[in-house]
């Protein structure tokens, strides 16, 4: 397949649609299966810590533009870890935002696990159009 | 659902930890340069994590 052949959307649109779902599962995808899995068991790793020290999930709201950015900006961020996040949501296990630094802590680690998949999606996207080995 | 407590130096590393892993993979091309990019990171963390401790304790004196 040809670099241009690989840069149209039907190709990597599905990859990145998967690695955004499942962490990792974009380099699976693309027979990268070791760092796949250590793609995802370090997003997990970073979103179950959040999860159990109780941090609270994002959702958008706006206001002023500091309200705005730090609330819409982490719903995309929690957002970004697909299923984990969705999981979450449909169970009903996010938390209700409590004061208190551990949970303080947790809503960090969780947005910074969407962040980490948002590295692995562009990584999957850039080997899926062959701009990447 | 079990809870867990971490302490900032914790939740710091455990970050850190992550972050780094994640930094090596998606940046270099070989294993060998993955595994030093990551331990660079890690250590770059834990050295602004311990400067800013510091740097914070002698500023509140």
């Amino acid at each position: 397949m040809s670099q241009k052949d690989k840069a149209t959307p039907a190709v990597w649109l599905p990859i990145v649609g998967i690695a955004w779902l499942i962490p990792g599962g974009g380099h699976f995808m693309l027979q990268r299966r070791t760092r796949g899995l250590i793609l995802f068991f370090t997003v997990l790793t970073a979103f179950l810590a959040g999860l159990l020290t109780r941090g609270s999930m994002f959702s958008p709201q706006t206001g002023d533009l500091f309200t705005t950015l730090i609330y819409c900006g982490g719903f995309i961020g929690d957002l970004a870890s697909g299923i984990f996040y969705l999981f979450t949501v449909w169970m009903g296990y996010d938390q209700p935002d409590m004061p208190g630094h551990v949970h303080d802590y947790g809503t960090k680690l969780l947005v910074a696990a969407g962040l980490m998949n948002i590295l692995a999606i562009v990584d999957a996207y850039e080997i899926a159009t062959g701009k990447k080995q | 659902m079990p809870k867990m407590n971490l302490t900032h130096l914790e939740a710091s590393i455990l970050f850190a930890v992550c972050c780094s892993i994640v930094l090596g993979l998606v940046t270099k091309r070989t294993d060998r340069e993955r595994i030093r990019y990551a331990l660079y990171c890690f250590g770059c963390f834990i050295a602004t994590l311990f400067g800013l401790g510091w740097l914070m304790y002698f500023g509140h004196r």
